[in-house]
């Protein structure tokens, strides 16, 4: 970290202003909130946009959207969907090939309301110290739960995901969920930061996988204006992917290729130097990029 | 860095210990959940599935979870399991006694299944098979009781077919009936609507998961009347009919077990003459002798 002490984002307010800095950050829990919220008009209001939940739903009686996980957990447990389901499954995967695997957990899955709100927490009581696991355990859980798919011949893992859970509990009653989401939570509080979705969770690992070929990244177009402030490090709930492209280490081109990057965009809120953008993996990094940074620099005098 | 300065062997080590490490983390880890799904695997006997709902094994492999079936049941007579109820979390169920099956001629919940887990093949909801009605409590049961309350053979979506009324002596009154209600598996669907309509403080009649509801017979088991009827006669040879020494112009006859007179002297064959008392005046008189003129 910067030997100088400083908030996390205080520089890219004071460039940018608060609402360029939080701009991201602002949609993406808009669209979290809005995307529960579709879902919960319905039986709370009667108004029936979308039925169903994340691992299946029927919007408008038109859009079938299904989760690949839970129908490939269903394929090894020896099942197979009928045709609507699977054609939730190819939308489904192409969506997140052209926006990013990991944007599934950034931008839909509620459970990241609730560690966002933990890591939030933590750093705001001080906490320190964090358990060591290492963060390609979501792909020995990933591993795991289909062999146990297989073997007991059931979705033996949606008895306890905590994804599912949180989404459905939501929408058709919580239960005793709530003790599964409060471990979630009081364990990235207390034993581990970024711990479920940064370490754990395979749903996110399944989605990172597809996220390896996606489309939609954070490019570095002003990389060599960096000045080394670690807002992006400090803020970002995978820093591991950022390094390689902004150092240029082993000649890595100025674009985050990790498929472990959730595409949350809080790197580009709160750099002040506007090192970051979304852009496309084809096309080359540059100026060219620019169309999708937030608000222009000179709104800087804003409040 | 280190692995400049530590052994080759070393790194290879903490490779492995880490590796290992890991694999027991996640191992103990899956060994519990898996072990938690083998032990939902069958239905509670309170809970039943929505119609078409594969075998529970089967069910919970292919069910997503979704809910769809709960959004389209226009009685919301179904809910997901919640993680503290006996079953896999999330799979649809409902409780016959609370809100049973309506039995919508459409089945809209199995059109809003994604999987297979509700089967499309269903289109007949006659044909489904939620669970078996079973009289439980023959000492609660008002009509055991000698009373007409008839409730679930009214109520019942199939009547005459999946309940019907048995007239049986009423053994206490000894000049009543008692009209027992009797549950045909072959016609019941395990909708529901006995057990909600049971009038006592407990139903005396209510829907179980098939598994806990039917008997089976041993497979080398075959009902006589059946095989019979499939054979279009009787499978074993008939008894040869016994033959009787009778004095000189009389037989016995087998239907009624009596000594008639032989009406076709000479040429009886065995069991084939029919008894003819009334047509035959020389015989008459004999007849009434030998019963000693009861007629």
């Amino acid at each position: 970290m910067s030997a100088l002490p400083h908030k996390v984002g205080a520089e890219a307010i004071a460039a940018k202003g608060w609402l360029a800095a939080h701009k991201w950050l602002l949609l993406r829990r808009s669209s979290q909130i809005g995307i529960l919220l579709l879902f919960l008009v319905g039986p709370w209001f009667g108004i029936w946009i979308v039925k169903g939940n994340l691992n299946f739903s029927y919007t408008l009686n038109f859009l079938p959207l299904t989760d690949p996980y839970v129908i490939l957990q269903s394929l090894l447990a020896r099942q197979v969907p009928e045709k609507l389901a699977v054609t939730g499954v190819a939308i489904v995967v192409l969506f997140y090939l052209l926006v990013g695997g990991r944007s599934y957990c950034s931008w839909v899955c509620p459970v990241n309301l609730l560690t966002d709100f933990a890591y939030w927490l933590r750093v705001r009581l001080g906490l320190k110290g964090s358990a060591h696991i290492s963060r390609p355990t979501r792909y020995w859980m990933l591993g795991m739960t289909l062999v146990i798919a297989a073997i007991t011949g059931s979705i033996a893992w949606e008895m306890v995901n905590p994804v599912s859970m949180m989404h459905r509990g939501l929408i058709f009653g919580l239960g005793l969920a709530w003790a599964v989401l409060l471990a979630v939570f009081l364990f990235d509080l207390f034993v581990m930061r970024h711990g479920w979705c940064g370490h754990l969770c395979p749903v996110g690992a399944f989605y990172s996988l597809i996220g390896r070929f996606s489309l939609v990244r954070v490019k570095l177009p002003a990389r060599s204006a960096c000045n080394d402030c670690m807002d992006c490090f400090a803020v970002c709930p995978e820093p591991q992917v950022i390094r390689p492209a902004l150092k240029a280490i082993a000649g890595t081109p100025p674009v985050i290729l990790e498929a472990n990057c959730t595409n949350c965009g809080r790197c580009i809120d709160v750099c002040s130097k506007d090192v970051f953008a979304f852009g496309s993996r084809g096309s080359r990094g540059g100026r060219t990029e620019k169309i999708m940074q937030p608000g222009p620099p000179a709104q800087a005098g804003c409040k | 860095m280190n692995s400049e300065t530590k052994p080759k062997g070393s790194a290879r080590r903490q490779f492995l210990a880490d590796t290992a490490r890991m694999a027991c983390g996640v191992g103990l880890l899956g060994l519990g959940v898996g072990l938690y799904a083998r032990n939902a695997t069958a239905l509670p006997p309170a809970a039943l599935r929505p119609p078409g709902a594969l075998p529970e094994t089967e069910f919970s492999a292919a069910c997503i979870r979704c809910g769809m079936c709960v959004r389209d049941c226009p009685y919301h007579m179904l809910h997901l399991a919640k993680p503290e109820d006996p079953m896999p979390t999330g799979t649809p169920y409902f409780v016959a006694r609370q809100a049973p099956c309506e039995m919508c001629e459409h089945i809209p919940c199995v059109k809003a299944c994604p999987t297979s887990a509700l089967d499309h093949s269903l289109t007949d909801i006659t044909k489904a098979k939620m669970g078996l009605a079973v009289l439980v409590d023959q000492e609660t049961c008002l009509n055991f009781l000698g009373l007409r309350c008839d409730i679930c053979y009214r109520v019942c979506p199939l009547l005459d077919k999946a309940i019907t009324l048995d007239p049986q002596t009423n053994t206490r009154t000894g000049v009543h009936t008692l009209f027992i209600p009797v549950v045909h598996s072959n016609a019941c669907t395990g909708c529901g609507l006995c057990e909600k309509a049971c009038p006592t403080e407990i139903a005396a009649i209510k829907v179980f998961p098939l598994y806990m509801a039917k008997g089976a017979l041993s497979a080398h088991y075959r009902l006589g009347w059946v095989e019979k009827e499939k054979a279009g006669g009787s499978l074993v040879t008939p008894d040869a009919e016994h033959q009787y020494h009778t004095p000189e112009g009389l037989k016995y006859d087998h239907r009624s077990g009596k000594v008639i007179p032989d009406a076709s002297p000479g040429t009886a064959a065995p069991g084939a003459a029919p008894p003819v008392t009334e047509g035959n005046p020389r015989g008459t008189p004999t007849f009434k002798a030998l019963q000693g003129d009861k007629l």
